[in-house]
């Protein structure tokens, strides 16, 4: 199983995204890294991995792929049958699968849109040196409000987002919750029980506690 | 199976028609159920039900409610494989991974921008708002960088996973319909190659069919 590389950076969300899943499944990779501050992600040869010069990039083998949602479906598939099942459990059955997918597709346009600017503004511009903008937080923490007043009504129901058990529709969450855990933000999941529940359930996982480090 | 399909969105909506133009692709039959968005339908029972981020479009398919149209597409397409057309590449593993690739280039890079432009071209008129000028240069800026990689990705095939049409494709149809009509359209024509991608899918019959649909 040599030959999967990522090529990112250990701080970022969305290479910690593609990370966790390949923990999650045990699975031997090198983690090539991307000079971020350099702007490495904005040049060749990075950009022949990923010509819209984001992190990560990903290659398995002869396969080489960016979008990290899209690699840790890829990872998921192909490694089904490894580690932890990131799918649902009936994954051949369309329906099964279909509301895990809406899952991933809330995470990417309901709650990433939102958290990442929240971990924008409250942690990144601090360790580069800019001031973080209240209002600005003040509006996005209301919007992420209303999402996980959401997620709060569906984990009353299951377990985890997607049903009973620990699929990719939670593991793409993880990265970008666990930078908000430490800034104020925090308060939208402590003030919500199931929520609550969920973030200590998702971030003390192996995994989740390896890409800290 | 397919005969108790029903959609509860609206002709004009860009998500809706991306579901609409996918159960065109695999022949299915459905019912459209309209919203009325102006009296607010979408944000209250028995719709927020459906989808409780309130938006449109939510899809019934039996007893399986279903919402955010790029994962009803995703089922739809293959729920119903063996129907119509074929909208992911099933039998090439390396080829399914690619074409998620683009599949969330047009969710992560492309639509974030291209939908803020729409809302600035078409949606704030019909909404009696007005055009933020400096806005659209700004997207329009940001989006001609996405359509550059754009065209060297179709100067090495002729959709964007490659040889064939797939959902990758199929999800951009509705911005991109609706910014042909404006201004915007200097972007998509000074560029051959997504030129050329945008007559070969806004020709296809299914999508055709959408269009019809919002004469009614």
């Amino acid at each position: 199983m040599a030959g999967i590389k990522v090529f990112g950076n250990a701080t970022s969300p969305s290479t910690r995204r593609v990370l966790l899943a390949l923990h999650e499944k045990n699975l031997d990779f090198e983690l090539v890294n991307i000079d971020l501050k350099d702007g490495e992600h904005k040049k060749e040869p990075f950009l022949s991995r990923n010509p819209f010069g984001k992190v990560p990039a990903f290659e398995d083998g002869d396969l080489k792929l960016f979008e990290s949602r899209a690699i840790t479906q890829y990872i998921a598939h192909r490694y089904e049958s490894q580690g932890t099942n990131l799918l649902p459990a009936d994954s051949k059955n369309p329906s099964h699968y279909a509301i895990m997918a809406i899952g991933m597709e809330v995470e990417a346009h309901q709650f990433d849109p939102v958290a990442s600017k929240l971990v924008w503004e409250q942690v990144i511009k601090n360790f580069v040196g800019l001031t973080t903008d209240q209002a600005i937080v003040a509006e996005e923490e209301a919007k992420l409000a209303k999402v996980l007043d959401v997620y709060e009504a569906r984990l009353k129901e299951f377990k985890y987002l997607a049903g009973e058990t620990f699929t990719l529709t939670d593991l793409h969450h993880i990265p970008v919750v666990q930078y908000l855990l430490g800034t104020p933000t925090k308060k939208l999941f402590t003030e919500r029980p199931r929520v609550n529940e969920w973030v200590a359930e998702v971030t003390k996982r192996p995994a989740s506690q390896k890409i800290l480090k | 199976m397919g005969g108790g399909i029903k959609v509860h969105g609206v002709p004009i909506s860009t998500a809706t028609m991306r579901v609409l133009a996918t159960l065109y692709e695999k022949g299915l039959d459905f019912e459209l159920v309209p919203v009325d968005m102006k009296a607010g339908a979408h944000k209250q029972e028995p719709l927020i039900s459906l989808n409780p981020f309130g938006q449109i479009p939510a899809l019934l398919d039996g007893d399986l409610t279903l919402f955010e149209s790029r994962a009803i597409t995703d089922y739809i397409a293959d729920e119903y494989n063996n129907k119509g057309e074929k909208l992911l590449c099933q039998s090439c593993k390396k080829l399914k991974a690619i074409t998620k690739v683009w599949l969330q280039v047009e969710g992560q890079q492309f639509d974030p921008i291209a939908s803020k432009l729409a809302f600035e071209r078409v949606f704030k008129g019909m909404l009696g708002m007005t055009t933020d000028p400096a806005a659209v240069e700004d997207l329009e800026a940001k989006l001609v960088k996405v359509l550059d990689i754009y065209e060297a990705r179709l100067s090495k095939s002729p959709f964007l996973a490659g040889d064939c049409f797939t959902l990758a494709d199929l999800h951009h149809l509705p911005i991109i319909y609706y910014l042909m009509g404006t201004d915007s359209k200097k972007l998509f024509e000074s560029r051959p190659k997504v030129s050329e991608w945008i007559k070969k899918i806004t020709a296809r019959p299914s999508w055709v069919k959408v269009l019809n649909l919002q004469k009614q």
